[in-house]
């Protein structure tokens, strides 16, 4: 009897040293959850899931602060696959955040831009080329479309442009068969 | 001719209709007055336009330039003028627009000044150059740049060259054509990838339903100063597949995810050796090809084609016929049904097939799959096409990969064969689709997260280095009323606001070591008066005391940020 207790008292002691020991040794650094959840997030920048960009947002879900429908630009897709890695129920968008809307990007009308550079201080990911007083232009391949430049504008010169479906850019689509019905 | 032959594995027999389109000589097609040349014709980068609206051009002449090292130029088919450049209908499934140059051709088909190749003392990278630029690109179908395959790389050789006379698609003769009338150039143009690649063992495969293109061959075969083995092979569709050729030839298989040339092996199409051959013994660019148009028309046949020629024109010299169904570009396994036959003719059109409801009877519906793996017994690529099915329909595209979606070479053997005529092809190309353009959104995803990380990382740096700027000023400031308050006090008393506004952004770094040395002294000074009892009047003595105690809370207040300031 005593000697039952006292293998498991000293296997409990072991495994805990062993478990203590190697949350020290092998402690990863930052979140891990909130890196995967990040991951999954389209990166568009846009703060329409309320927070100042995607990583925050990803933290905030992480800790469970943050519901995972959240984000527009992600779509049905990204909840889908927020949803998986999270283990719980994928949610239909939270209207309340703006709904997904085509892939745009940004473009300045070159004649009216007044070089003001405050669209290049709202820009998320740098994607707005100019200098004071100079024309502004925006790099399209680098441009998110998160509309942050929108509204800064003071002359109201960015518009954003779908953009078009060409022949790079085409996708097959899935095939539409019909099936006979089976009786 | 008794090379020992492999077997690959799969492959179907469907009826071969080659006999319709064969049996007519070949004519070359007449002068359109419309020759609209995509710059889009090869893979890689689309070729730059060089010419303007309004220009006339001479037929050979380059119109788009080569962009990059995976692309290849497109030359004006024809002499006349340059009446458009933008978008046009181009022969894609798609029916979308891509970037043409329209020329209006003047009938005098006017050459550009040209002269062949000296290519045996032409070092090998000019040469690809030369070739990239006289637009040489595989007509076998993916019209992939020819420079680029001729390059053996860091093998320095590429030890088999095998030249692809298959033609395994149903209803398509036009390499059959060109190996009959034009064997002796086809060679000519085998000698220069030869040249190029250094190979030393030259294969030619034709399918054995060819018999006077393989008697041309090796007719032209002998006259040739190296040896070179043409090889019947037997017609199986899909004998022409590269990989399938290399293996019924060689015995060797491709690696998954490998390319040919791994394994020391490439592979030419015949069209492609003759488009060689006129590029470097003519000097001619690549601007025409065989096309067989053939189908649902009154005669079908082979035609000499310039590169723009639209559809049509072609469908109306074989003999319009009424009651068909569109047409398909390519052959009835692997061809892609066109949106409009105004559309031209690219270097990729092997095969104009018109259909009708006789020839082609639409599909019947389709029926769930019943796993009867009647399409993995003919999957020439190994794979397991009704797992890839099921995967690619419920959006599974990881583990449609894992299944080697991407060695699929979409002949379509498996919706052949189903049972339940399932359009299994189309469910690969839009899984292989939709996965690049998920890579290329991912790709564009972490350039985003990139970007707006390194943008953080700049304002935390800028807002830091104003912090610092502005809080040496600030030391430094007060470095200076410490000093000064440890100086004899009515002195400092008058000295110190104007002292304090001198330092400069630029002394930062100085300021900091003086603001340092003050600090001691000012330690110093502020022990004195308590310690050495001098003997200056009261009052004085009372003023100093002040003043002591004063530094001494300014230089607490001033502790907890000079800790914060040395963090970093
Ligand atoms: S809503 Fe915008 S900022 Fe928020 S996660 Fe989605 S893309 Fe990122
Ligand atoms: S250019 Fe405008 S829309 Fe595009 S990423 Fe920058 S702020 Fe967003
Ligand atoms: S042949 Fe058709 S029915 Fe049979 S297993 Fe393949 S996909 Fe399914
Ligand atoms: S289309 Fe792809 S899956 Fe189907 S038989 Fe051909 S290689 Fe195999």
């Amino acid at each position: 009897m005593i000697t039952a207790i006292l293998v498991m008292v000293v296997l409990a002691v072991a495994v805990g040293l062993v478990l203590g020991w190697s949350a020290v040794r092998f402690k990863v650094e930052g979140n891990p959850l909130a890196e995967k959840i990040d991951a999954i997030l389209p990166q568009t920048q846009c703060g329409q899931c309320g927070f100042p960009g995607c990583r925050p947002y990803a933290e905030a879900i992480a800790k469970g602060e943050a519901d995972i429908n959240q984000c527009p630009p992600g779509g049905e897709e990204g909840i889908k696959k927020l949803a998986e890695l999270l283990g719980v129920e994928p949610k239909p968008l939270d209207e309340a955040h703006g709904a997904p809307k085509p892939k745009s990007v940004a473009f300045i009308d070159e004649q009216l831009c007044i070089g003001c550079t405050l669209c290049i201080q709202a820009c998320p990911v740098d994607a707005i080329s100019g200098a004071a007083k100079q024309m502004h232009t925006i790099i399209a391949a680098e441009c998110t479309g998160c509309e942050l430049c929108v509204a800064p504008c003071p002359v109201d010169c960015i518009a954003m442009v779908p953009i078009a479906e060409d022949l790079p850019h085409w996708k097959w689509k899935y095939p539409v068969i019909e099936l006979k019905r089976v009786a | 001719m008794s090379r020992k032959l492999f077997k690959f594995k799969g492959g179907v027999h469907p009826p071969e209709h080659k006999a319709e389109s064969n049996v007519r000589p070949l004519h070359a097609a007449p002068l359109p007055g419309k020759l609209v040349i995509p710059l889009r014709q090869h893979i890689g980068n689309p070729a730059k336009p060089v010419v303007e609206v309004g220009e006339r051009v001479l037929k050979g002449q380059m119109i788009g330039a080569a962009d990059g090292y995976i692309s290849a130029a497109v030359h004006a088919s024809s002499s006349g003028i340059v009446t458009a450049i933008g978008p046009a209908a181009v022969p894609h499934i798609s029916g979308l627009p891509d970037l043409c140059i329209t020329l209006s051709t003047d009938g005098r088909d006017e050459w550009i000044a040209h002269a062949p190749l000296d290519y045996q003392a032409m070092a090998a990278a000019d040469l690809r150059m030369k070739l990239r630029d006289m637009g040489i690109a595989g007509l076998g179908g993916a019209v992939f740049p020819s420079a680029v395959k001729l390059d053996p790389g860091a093998a320095h050789s590429c030890p088999t060259l095998i030249i692809n006379g298959g033609e395994c698609e149903p209803w398509i003769t036009c390499d059959d054509m060109l190996m009959r009338s034009r064997a002796g150039d086809i060679l000519q143009g085998v000698a220069v990838m030869r040249h190029l690649l250094g190979s030393t063992e030259i294969l030619v495969g034709i399918e054995d339903n060819k018999p006077e293109a393989i008697a041309a061959m090796q007719a032209a075969a002998q006259s040739l100063d190296f040896a070179v083995d043409v090889v019947a092979v037997p017609a199986t569709y899909p004998a022409g597949g590269a990989k399938q050729l290399i293996e019924t030839l060689t015995g060797r298989q491709v690696p998954s995810g490998k390319l040919s040339t791994d394994i020391g092996i490439q592979v030419f199409n015949v069209g492609t050796a003759y488009a060689l051959a006129r590029a470097v013994h003519h000097g001619e660019p690549l601007i025409s090809r065989l096309v067989t148009v053939t189908g649902h028309v009154l005669r079908p046949q082979n035609f000499e084609v310039l590169i723009g020629t639209p559809m049509h024109t072609l469908i109306t010299l074989a003999g319009e016929r009424d009651g068909s169904t569109g047409a398909l570009m390519g052959g009835p396994m692997m061809g892609m049904p066109m949106p409009d036959l105004e559309v031209p003719v690219v270097k990729a059109t092997n095969c104009i097939l018109v259909k009708s409801n006789a020839l082609f009877p639409p599909l019947p519906k389709a029926l769930p799959c019943i796993r009867c793996t009647r399409c993995a017994d003919v999957c020439p690529a190994a794979l397991q096409p009704q797992e890839l099915f099921r995967f690619a329909k419920t959006g599974d595209f990881g583990r449609a990969q894992e299944y080697h979606l991407f060695d699929c070479i979409e002949c379509g053997c498996c919706s052949y064969v189903c049972p339940s005529h399932i359009p299994l092809v189309d469910f690969y190309r839009y899984a292989k689709s939709e996965i690049w353009a998920r890579e290329k959104e991912k790709r564009a995803a972490d350039l985003a997260r990139e970007r707006h990380e390194f943008r953080e990382f700049r304002l935390v740096r800028e807002k830091k280095e104003k912090a610092e700027k502005l809080a040496a000023k600030a030391q430094a400031a007060r470095a200076q009323a410490a000093l000064d308050q440890a100086k004899p006090a009515g002195l400092a008393a008058a000295a110190a606001p104007e002292l304090a506004a001198a330092p400069s952004d630029a002394d930062a770094k100085k300021a900091l070591i003086a603001a340092a040395l003050a600090r001691a002294q000012a330690k110093k000074a502020g022990v004195v008066p308590k310690n050495t009892d001098h003997l200056p009047p009261g009052t004085q003595r009372e003023i100093e005391e002040i003043e002591a105690r004063r530094a001494k809370i300014r230089e607490l207040a001033r502790q907890p940020l000079e800790s914060e300031e040395k963090k970093p």
